[in-house]
């Protein structure tokens, strides 16, 4: 690989590095402190767990889904009623956000797949329904979750919002769990790819080069050792860390493994071919659409847990930022091209910048403007370097 | 006055990595027809490109000449403004526009306020005379038929003055009447002083129209040939084409048509998608043994590919009734994906727009019909997928430098092997071939045929369906014809000629 093609695949992923550098410089390494860098990722779970579902709408030709900002008030209100009004058990209340979540998903999707309204104006109407069944819900209040021992509330917010300490190990100053699931992970990814280029060679496939293939994992590894180390200082793992990365494995898994992630790519690329290849495109759509739903109703109760209270402007314009980053990680605004892992990238590098910039106390307004700069350089920087490559119409 | 009105002299042209023209040399004289043939890629287009102003002046080295003078076009607008109009093979008319706007598109008929429409679609009228089309102007493009559609092109070309028409590949997705038709106009014009240079696969046409041939080949001229007599032989030209002798275009095959019939289709009746009082197909009864090649001859619009797709799975069409049996047993094929495991495989006539994923590799394209054969409880096997793909490349001699090249950056002809090698990894008993071999040269097209010839001794069905008769009379068991959603005629094709073709489909017409 040539450094050329190398800048080509990995432009996001520098673009971050400097960017990160850029901040880390800024505010003279506040970035770096254990407590920013956990609350970068707890702060933007949510932008990660919607982005994962809007690929898969993107994926299908370039379709986004205005609704989850919507979507998150409603679920995030839903389960502060339950907590606070009728003290429903908080399983309970997850299980019955979710399953809520889902039918709003089939019902968008069946009008988008099955009766073929535009997404677009579908879930620009779904906005307003839901956003106003939440407002209404909430009756125009502020409901905060109860956070005092015992209640449901409290019960509640330890499934998203505590963080992990294995009695043991677990010193006050220094969460070990932490840095130890780091080990784990890291030579996880070693053995794993070690298995699969053994697999590879008894078999007499293809292998890609050794050296490119290592040095990738070993930049990963080194990556999360630090990361880990650095929150093992501050008050260890996230669980919201973990449901976060469940999420993104699980949709990594999908679009890149198995066939029916396969399909959404393919509606992406030529609907009428795939339709003729005897895959059920409105079924795509339909559940494009569900999944993205079901995200949303996660990351409503992944928001409700965070902040500990719902208004009728929680999730305000969280649409943009899903769809911000996937297009930031490079999915194509015609569908049929996309990553999870580039959209993972994507939702980090927004993260940074917002972060970094709140760190050095700037003006809301300005992230704004920031963040709009970014999402237009991504793009023309991906319609220009296609065009080159003569791929672009 | 020059004794040519055009000399391109010793073009080269370069894209990364190919050089697609190398020292091309092309003299065309005043008001003649001078054909360009080549196999894909031997660079014809590419010729054109660069004389339109497409590839503007400094992207190429060498001279253009025109009317005496050397001529640097920077843009499409350049070359226009002297008289050079390129009708492309794809068409550039815009389907929710009418007539008259398309044709004066980007050069419109302005009045002291805006467009002057009055202006606009009465000179639309009076090009359309000049071409014989027989439509109001206000009439949308989406409304009139492919063949209509390029004499707008046409019409389109004369209101921009045109001296020098060049047209590609115009009649690839004609009927032979409008092919013809639009031929009769060429030499129309060309009586009226106009030239015209024509890209064209189908040499009987050539033969017919063109006073010089110039053969491209690998991005050189081999030579030009005089064709004033207009009897010159294929062979001939298939000699310069391909650089040597392609003695038979249609590979030899024993003929081991089984007893055994492969698929049976009685009283088919499919009705149109949108007016569902129209009959698309009508009452259409036929069958295919197994081990036998039977083709589907008919005019555009006569109902083949819809009497295809329809039966795919109901892939087309409202309404469908009719009996369906597959190796003796009734088939109910209610979606594609029912077809496809009833051992029904359509590979359609429009490779790019129904058939492949250009943006996908060769690899993931080959398998996406029965991906579940690559597949582990719903994961795909990349390595094994990747093992298939090589397989088939290797078969059909798809020329690639390896299987995770997007297919969109193949010829035409590489296109198509990919999507043949798509259903037969779907490993169906009856493929029906939709126009299995347009737009591709003639070194393609004969794989093809052998591709064919090879199910069929593996005692599998083939349904062809070609608007190029004597492709069905070389390669067919038995020949079908169908007219206006009817099926006119059959007859085995050791007694078809073009002529009985062709008087079947006339006779039923003035029923």
């Amino acid at each position: 690989m040539n450094a050329k093609t190398f800048i080509k695949k990995y432009t996001m992923v520098i673009a971050l590095v400097v960017v990160f550098i850029f901040f880390s410089l800024w505010t003279e390494g506040r970035l770096l402190y254990p407590q920013n860098l956990s609350n970068l990722l707890i702060q933007n779970a949510y932008v990660l767990v919607l982005a994962c579902g809007m690929l898969m709408c993107i994926l299908t030709g370039g379709n986004i889904d205005l609704s989850v900002g919507s979507t998150v008030c409603l679920i995030g209100a839903i389960a502060a009623q339950m907590l606070t009004k009728h003290n429903m058990n908080p399983i309970v209340v997850i299980l019955l956000c979710l399953i809520f979540a889902c039918l709003i998903g089939m019902w968008q999707g069946f009008w988008i797949g099955y009766i073929h309204i535009p997404p677009f104006i579908c879930t620009l109407a779904g906005m307003f329904l839901f956003r106003g069944f939440g407002r209404a819900i909430l009756d125009s209040k502020t409901i905060s979750i109860p956070q005092s021992d015992g209640t449901v509330g409290k019960k509640f917010l330890d499934i998203f919002a505590s963080y992990i300490e294995v009695p043991g190990i677990d010193t006050k100053e220094v969460k070990w769990s932490a840095f130890v699931l780091g080990i784990i992970i890291a030579a996880a990814l070693i053995v794993i790819t070690v298995l699969n280029r053994i697999k590879k060679a008894k078999k007499g496939y293809k292998q890609i080069s050794a050296v490119s293939q290592f040095a990738k994992i070993i930049v990963i590894d080194i990556l999360v050792l630090a990361y880990t180390w650095k929150i093992a200082h501050y008050k260890g793992i996230p669980v919201m860390a973990i449901w976060v990365l469940a999420i993104v494995f699980i949709y990594a898994f999908i679009t890149s493994k198995t066939a029916f992630g396969r399909y959404f790519y393919a509606v992406g690329g030529n609907e009428k071919a795939t339709k003729l290849s005897g895959i059920d495109t409105k079924k795509v759509y339909f559940l494009a659409y569900t999944s993205m739903s079901l995200l949303a109703g996660l990351s409503g109760l992944l928001v409700a847990a965070r902040v500990g209270s719902v208004n009728g402007d929680t999730g305000n314009s969280f649409e943009m930022d899903a769809i911000g980053s996937c297009f930031i990680g490079g999915a194509s605004a015609y569908g049929g091209s996309g990553t999870v892992g580039g959209v993972v990238v994507g939702a980090i590098l927004l993260g940074v910048i917002n972060q970094g910039m709140s760190i050095k106390g700037l003006d809301n307004n300005w992230q704004y403007v920031v963040k709009g700069a970014v999402l237009l350089i991504a793009v023309i920087f991906d319609v220009v370097s296609n065009k080159k490559t003569g791929k672009a119409g | 006055m020059a004794e040519f009105i055009l000399e391109m002299k010793n073009i080269t042209k370069e894209f990364p990595g190919v050089k697609a023209l190398d020292n091309v040399n092309l003299q065309v004289r005043p008001g003649e027809i001078h054909a360009l043939v080549g196999e894909n890629g031997a660079g014809k287009s590419t010729l054109m490109n660069v004389l339109s102003g497409t590839y503007p002046f400094g992207s190429y080295t060498g001279d253009i000449v025109y009317n005496g003078d050397v001529c640097q076009f920077k843009t499409l607008h350049d070359s226009e403004e002297k008289g050079i109009v390129i009708i492309h093979q794809e068409l550039a008319l815009i389907p929710e526009l009418s007539i008259g706007e398309n044709m004066f598109l980007g050069n419109e008929r302005k009045g002291r306020f805006g467009i002057d429409w009055d202006r606009t679609y009465h000179e639309a009228g009076e090009h359309m005379k000049q071409v014989g089309l027989k439509e109001e102007a206000t009439t949308l493009i989406k409304d009139i038929g492919t063949g209509k559609q390029q004499l707008v092109e046409i019409a389109k070309a004369l209101s921009k003055n045109v001296k020098l028409l060049i047209l590609d590949e115009p009649t690839s997705s004609l009927n032979e009447e409008d092919s013809r038709m639009l031929l009769d106009l060429l030499l129309g014009f060309k009586k009226d002083g106009m030239t015209s240079i024509i890209i064209s696969h189908k040499l009987n046409e050539i033969s017919y129209v063109a006073d010089k041939i110039t053969v491209l080949r690998d991005g050189s001229t081999i030579e030009t040939i005089d064709n004033e007599a207009h009897n010159i032989d294929e062979a001939r030209i298939i000699r310069g084409m391909v650089g040597r002798e392609l003695s038979d275009r249609y590979p030899a095959r024993e003929h081991n048509v089984s007893d055994k019939i492969g698929m049976e289709v009685k009283n088919w009746s499919v009705h149109h998608p949108i007016y569902d009082e129209k009959k698309v197909v009508d009452n259409v009864s036929f069958n295919v043994h197994r081990g036998e090649i039977v083709g589907f001859s008919g005019l555009q619009g006569a109902g083949r590919t819809e009497l295809a797709m329809s039966i795919f799975g109901r892939s087309y069409g409202t309404n469908i009734s009719g009996e369906l049996k597959i190796d003796g047993k009734d088939k109910n094929l209610r979606n594609v994906r029912d077809a496809i495991e009833a051992g029904l495989a359509y590979v359609t006539e429009d490779r790019k727009g129904n058939g492949l994923i250009l943006e996908q590799s060769i690899a993931q394209n080959t398998t996406m019909a029965r991906l579940e054969k690559v597949c582990n409880r719903g994961i795909v096997d990349v390595n094994k997928e990747n093992a298939v793909a090589e397989d088939y490349k290797e078969k059909l001699r798809t020329k690639t430098p390896s299987v995770q090249q997007a297919v969109g950056n193949l010829s035409g002809g590489n296109q198509q092997k990919v999507l043949l090698a798509k259903w037969m990894f779907a490993d169906p008993e009856v493929l029906i071939l939709d126009e299995p071999t347009r737009g591709i040269d003639v070194g393609a097209k004969y794989e093809i045929y052998c591709i064919m010839n090879d199910l069929v001794a593996q005692g599998k069905s083939v349904i062809m369906i070609s608007s190029e008769m004597p492709e069905l009379l070389g390669m067919c068991d038995r020949i079908y014809v169908m007219n206006e959603g009817r099926m006119v005629a059959e007859m085995p094709a050791s007694e078809a000629t073009q002529e009985k073709i062709m008087s079947a489909i006339l006779q039923s017409d003035k029923k």
